[in-house]
């Protein structure tokens, strides 16, 4: 079974095998708005933790997606080039944004409980 | 948002209505105003593309111009033909200063009511207001004075806005043209109904007073044609439909010439008019006119799904910085990113291939043509 974490810029991280899932939080879509663009990195690309790896725009801005863990891209979410929309619909589902192979997994370590990121997003409001 | 900023803010006759409502409210020029509603921006700028939408726009400044001739002494400041409004007419303007570039733009109506021989009504916007009463009260003196109005300013835009504003206001305002103001009674009070606005589309901005906003914009907002929208939607509307938004497409580095609003310089204040120049640099707007500008305002599409904001560079095919992204962003009617900016002026013919470099990558797009989408205006 894969446990979800939260990073501090509002992703979510699903890890099962090695390998992260992640997107952005149902919090970071409705703060967003109307998302109209996904810019997402190449499948083979290396991301370290903290890095841009793309972008995220709504009708009122753009926002970056920063890697809440290092390793290789090994999968994009390409529904959302054609169906950016979907993000406003399925945040933390069908809208994730790519799968990184994790090169260090105690990054995950770091990253925030769903409980933690509850009191994280409770606070910020 | 702090609780100091909150307080500091001010807030319109209908803020009341915008929380309750359920609107994000955020500062804007000083005031508290609705960005947008539940409904969302991008559903907000397509109800009011399709059916109706209602804005508070009452952070606008509202002020008579009053004096002996008020007309002529404002063509002091402002390049259009003031002098030839007839009764009831509105007109854009812009206030220039001595090198012929923008201070502000406003709209400038000369009211229907013969007691208001006197004084011409005008809107300015709300960040450049105070600025522009003071212009005004010091270039002006003893020939006109600013009286500002302290009324809301209501707007109501859409193919179904003049159907749904007549059954609350009379089917008078039907037949009104575009560009026209007309005085409607309304529980009392005497609202001015323009049929302008800021979205492309028919419909009116009414001013109203702040005692009777809430009962007018419930009353509006009764008619199964409208919903509230926040200002998030008003700049996407206004962005496709070509519109320039001050401080983004138009400021104090731009003249109307290079921002393509000649059409906004009267017949009568041009070379051979009858009230030629006479405005703040005159000398170089006419040279302009006469010799053509080195840049130009134009409407930019970018392929591809990719918005270019405000600042991105523009360059030309081989790299070579042309110009910059004014306003830009997603035009959820035409559903593609829009933009606007200024090129030099060999780059400014409507096809041109251009580059926009966003996020350091070069974005391939072409000059195009504006309105982005079809304005509906009512000409009678």
């Amino acid at each position: 079974m894969s446990t979800i974490r939260y990073s501090e810029d509002h992703e979510w991280v699903s890890v099962d095998n090695g390998v992260a899932t992640i997107g952005i939080t149902d919090f970071a879509q409705k703060a967003l708005g109307d998302v109209v663009f996904v810019e997402l990195p190449e499948t083979g690309d290396t991301v370290s933790q903290g890095g841009e790896t793309g972008v995220v725009e709504s009708v009122k801005a753009a926002s970056e997606i920063y890697a809440p863990v290092s390793g290789e891209v090994v999968e994009i979410n390409e529904e959302l080039e054609a169906n950016p929309g979907l993000v406003n619909e399925d945040a933390e589902g069908d809208a994730w944004f790519f799968k990184i192979k994790l090169s260090a997994e105690s990054e995950l370590e770091e990253l925030m409980s769903a409980d933690d990121y509850k009191n994280f997003t409770e606070e910020s409001e | 948002m702090d609780s100091a900023s909150d307080t500091d803010l001010l807030r319109t006759a209908l803020h009341d209505l915008h929380v309750e409502l359920g609107a994000k409210m955020v500062p804007f020029a000083g005031y508290s105003m609705p960005v947008q509603y539940p409904l969302g921006v991008l559903k907000e700028h397509l109800q009011t593309r399709e059916k109706a939408g209602l804005f508070d726009v009452s952070h606008m400044g509202q002020c008579w111009l009053v004096g002996e001739n008020p007309a002529q002494a404002l063509e002091s400041l402002c390049p259009a033909d003031l002098q030839g409004l007839t009764t009831g007419q509105q007109r854009y303007s812009q206030f220039l200063n001595d090198e012929g570039t923008i201070l502000d733009d406003l709209m400038v109506t000369k009211p229907v009511n013969p007691d208001y021989s006197d004084r011409l009504y005008l809107v300015v916007n709300a960040a450049c207001k105070d600025q522009d009463y003071a212009l005004m009260n010091e270039k002006l003196a003893g020939k006109a004075e600013v009286v500002v109005i302290d009324r809301a300013l209501l707007a109501i835009q859409g193919p179904a806005a003049a159907e749904a504003t007549a059954r609350v206001l009379g089917d008078a305002v039907l037949t009104q043209p575009f560009m026209t103001q007309t005085e409607v009674e309304f529980e009392g009070d005497t609202l001015l109904v323009s049929r302008s606005g800021y979205s492309g589309e028919d419909g009116y901005e009414i001013s109203v007073s702040n005692e009777k906003a809430d009962a007018l914009a419930r009353a509006l907002l009764d008619q199964p044609e409208v919903e509230a929208i926040g200002l998030g939607a008003r700049d996407s509307l206004r962005l496709e439909s070509g519109l320039c938004l001050y401080g983004n497409d138009i400021d104090t580095t731009t003249s109307p010439i290079e921002a393509a609003l000649l059409w906004s310089i009267g017949k009568s204040r041009r070379a051979g008019g009858e009230a030629e120049g006479g405005f703040p640099g005159a000398d170089k707007i006419l040279a302009q006119i006469a010799n053509g500008v080195s840049r130009k305002r134009v409407g930019v599409q970018p392929e591809g799904r990719a918005p270019a904001r405000e600042g991105t560079i523009i360059t030309d095919m081989d790299g070579n910085e042309i110009g910059k992204i004014t306003s830009g962003g997603f035009g959820p009617t035409t559903g593609s990113p829009v933009a606007m900016g200024y090129v030099a002026i060999d780059h400014a013919k409507v096809g041109t291939d251009i580059q926009l470099m966003v996020r350091n990558k070069a974005v391939p797009a072409k000059v195009a043509k504006m309105p982005f989408i079809e304005q509906r205006y009512y000409r009678g």
